[in-house]
């Protein structure tokens, strides 16, 4: 009989912790088939955050080391200088990423190191219960903003593509989205583009993949993808934000 | 006899790095340990390793971690307050067994404090500093010339235990100059490192470089072999040096810049023929507890002299169980004790002693 | 014999330079030897001083408290240091730019006009020249020309047409106390 779907090689074939909804499986997959696609594999390297990818050593079908919370881009440098010729990737959530690990970022980021950040956006603390993100939405009830978050207090949503893109040395900068198909195929687009990249040795890349938490967001995993279309991409911008290729046009 | 050069203890840690393989350094400016980067960038493009100058200590600390755990021989240095920051990556490679080496430059504390030598890290480099059950091993050369030669068996240390090693010292040994001689390693060959996360080539298994154990028992399984681990290391791994002890009534126990002092002053107060020896742990953690027990046993008094408020005279109480006195002699963070002041603790106790006589 | 050194003035003086010649040419003639630099924001301008010790024993202590030569090149350096100087010991001081006289009178002190010498070899900046070649000659701890080995070994390209200068002033020193 022919198969006609399976796990990508790089996926390993265990059931997830990821709750029912959750966008996580998805960009697992779609790192996983870019892998697959660009036959690096048995080269890469997977840098898990803190947070509820913790465990994404348990996933993806490569060497792994686990970082301490932020710290990622920080151990895939270590990783990445001591072999170039692997391909190293961090897998890093809002906290993790754009909170206590922003100085790692910015810095991996304007080093121009050549490694891939695949930071997955979903507005709100995950592991630890719903609290409070950097990228939370303005009025957005969480655990620690009850009231909705103050922006008077608290400020507002970072932009991080943006905000890196300010930077010269990255070489290629992208928000997607995963909360339909035809957005799902364009974010498996960027996030091959940006392995690619590296494979090439451009540089620093980056994809923002806006994510949901329905568990957190107390919603429906329907509720909850259409709560990110509505709410989230007004406030995160899809698109591409660097890309050599266009800049040298 | 080799040829000897002149060069300063900052230089030796990092050119003492070199010579044992070390081509990956991570590090973040602070004084008064500046002359490590600043050679590491100049050196390490020589030599076709990678000099990072971190965005802070807490990220160089995690590239170590991260260079360690794909298998290569890397390193950090920093000086008190940045060796604080690196806590939390410590007890990550303590607790993932990732070898490398970190060097602390020591200054006084606490908080920013000063620049001054200091040897008030005591606590924080052999009881824990980050959180969890764990050691580093740490060494404490005393000249420049143990410099060079700890940061070998430093890395050596590292590799076979899978640990990490602080090399601690303080500002004094990082500033001063003497004459050593460069060695090149005779057995130099790094051990392989299956575990390392160098990609699943040629059907490798998956390595995973990770300290989490959210299960009770594969935590516990984990700190069972941790703790196995460093009764093995406190075993085979115990280093000292000892001078004049075996007629001493009195035995100094001073390591680093203090053991230098206190030898100068040991040696003026036995040319008034005061029977004082001295006792120099090498390695801090493991402490050589078993040989102050058998000293003391032997019924010798013991005095610690250091530059803190008394941090490692904790260890030698406890290894001497009671058994005798243990005096302390210290200058706190940021003052060197002077040869006269400890010369002159050692005849208060000898007088001390004539009096309760 | 040990010996034990002190060696302070304003920052530009030398001082570090000359403690760090007489251990280099310590270690040229096979003796033990230590150099340690007072660090820290001091030496962004300011006093300076380092203390040298060379011995054929190995050196305990880099730290000296109690110095048995020490070299005073500024007033600052003589009122902080003079105190310390051990019974029988050595004290020059460069009387060029220091005008009161030290008050010990259980150590050898040796007044040294070593701007003024300098200036007459047409460089103030080998006034430590000067001193170093009175210590040498006073002290005999090491020898003229494993100074000048040294001071070829390390001035090299731009610096080098400064060495006979140099030795010029080592030679007025000696000649001082001769």
């Amino acid at each position: 009989m022919k198969q006609v779907f399976g796990y990508p090689e790089s996926l390993q074939t265990r059931p997830n912790h990821y709750c029912p909804g959750c966008t996580h499986g998805i960009i697992h997959r779609l790192v996983a088939e870019a892998i697959d696609e660009l036959q690096v594999r048995e080269k890469a390297i997977a840098v898990a955050p803190v947070g509820c990818a913790v465990l994404a050593y348990n996933y993806f079908n490569c060497d792994a080391q686990q970082a301490a919370h932020g710290r990622a881009p920080a151990v895939a440098t270590g990783i990445k200088r001591a072999l170039p010729d692997r391909i190293v990737f961090t897998y890093q959530g809002d906290g993790d990423l754009a909170s206590i690990g922003m100085a790692e970022i910015v810095h991996a980021a304007n080093r121009g190191e050549n490694i891939t950040v695949i930071f997955v956006n979903n507005a709100i603390y995950g592991m630890t219960g719903g609290q409070m993100a950097p990228t939370t939405l303005p009025g957005q009830k969480t655990t620690t903003s009850p009231y909705g978050r103050d922006t008077a207090t608290t400020g507002y949503p970072i932009q991080v593509c943006e905000m890196l893109s300010t930077l010269k040395a990255p070489a290629f900068i992208a928000r997607v989205s995963v909360h339909d198909p035809k957005n799902v195929l364009k974010a498996k687009e960027a996030i091959k583009k940006a392995f690619e990249y590296q494979v090439n040795g451009k540089g620093f890349t980056l994809v923002e993949v806006l994510s949901t938490c329905p568990t957190n967001w107390g919603m429906t995993p329907v509720e909850a993808l259409k709560w990110l279309e509505n709410n989230m991409i007004p406030a995160f911008p899809l698109g591409t934000f660097r890309s050599l290729e266009e800049v040298s046009k | 006899m080799a040829e000897r050069i002149m060069m300063k203890g900052n230089e030796a840690f990092a050119e003492g790095a070199i010579k044992a393989g070390c081509h990956f350094f991570f590090g973040y400016p602070i004084t008064p340990q500046n002359e490590i980067p600043e050679y590491m960038s100049r050196r390490m493009p020589e030599v076709g390793g990678t000099f990072i100058q971190a965005e802070s200590e807490v990220s160089a600390i995690n590239m170590v971690y991260g260079a360690g755990g794909a298998g290569a021989r890397a390193m950090t240095s920093s000086s008190s307050p940045g060796v604080s920051l690196k806590q939390e990556g410590i007890s990550y490679i303590a607790a993932a067994e990732v070898p490398c080496v970190i060097v602390n430059v020591a200054r006084g504390g606490p908080g920013l404090g000063g620049l001054t030598p200091s040897q008030a890290d005591y606590f924080q480099a052999v009881k824990g500093g980050g959180h969890g059950d764990y050691h580093m091993v740490v060494f404490a050369p005393a000249s420049v010339q143990e410099i060079i030669d700890l940061m070998y068996e430093a890395f050596v240390t590292a590799d076979k235990y899978r640990t990490p090693v602080m090399v601690l010292a303080d500002g004094l040994l990082g500033q001063m100059m003497e004459p050593v001689v460069l060695r090149d390693w005779e057995d130099l060959q790094i051990p392989e490192k299956p575990w390392a996360t160098t990609g699943m080539v040629s059907g490798k298994p998956q390595s995973v470089i990770n300290s989490l154990g959210l299960a009770p028992e594969e935590l516990e399984n984990l700190n069972l072999r941790l703790q196995k681990k460093y009764r093995t290391i406190e075993e085979n791994g115990v280093r000292y040096e000892e001078d004049g002890v075996e007629d001493a009534e009195l035995i100094i126990v001073a390591y680093g810049t203090s053991a230098r002092v206190s030898k100068s002053a040991i040696a003026k107060a036995r040319a008034e023929g005061k029977k004082v020896g001295l006792f120099r742990p090498i390695t801090l953690w493991p402490f050589p507890s078993k040989r102050l027990a058998e000293l003391a046993e032997a019924g010798k008094r013991f005095m610690a002299v250091e530059m803190s408020a008394g941090q490692m005279i904790e260890d030698v109480k406890l290894a001497v169980n009671g058994k005798t006195e243990v005096e302390f002699y210290g200058r706190y963070n940021g003052a060197i004790p002077s040869v006269t002041e400890v010369y002159q603790a050692i005849i208060k106790s000898f007088d001390n002693r004539e009096v309760q006589k | 014999m040990t010996l034990e050194a002190i060696f302070a003035g304003f920052g530009g003086q030398g001082v570090m330079l000359i403690g760090q010649l007489l251990a280099y040419a310590g270690m040229y003639e096979g003796k033990q030897v230590s150099w340690f630099p007072s660090y820290g924001p001091e030496m962004r301008g300011g006093t300076a001083n380092c203390s040298v010790v060379v011995s054929d024993e190995p050196v305990g202590s880099p730290v000296i408290s109690e110095p048995n030569l020490l070299v005073a090149m500024n007033r600052p350096s003589l009122e902080k240091f003079e105190p310390m100087v051990k019974s029988g010991g050595m004290l020059f001081y460069n009387s060029s730019l220091i005008h009161i006289t030290p008050k010990r009178t259980d150590i050898e002190v040796i007044p040294i006009p070593a701007n003024d010498i300098a200036a007459e070899l047409g460089n103030a900046k080998v006034a430590n020249m000067v001193v170093m070649g009175a210590i040498l000659k006073k002290t005999g701890i090491v020898d003229l020309e494993t100074v000048i080995s040294v001071l070829k070994k390390t001035m090299t390209g731009n610096k080098a047409k400064l060495i006979a200068l140099n030795q010029q002033a080592l030679e007025k020193g000696m000649e001082l106390v001769g």
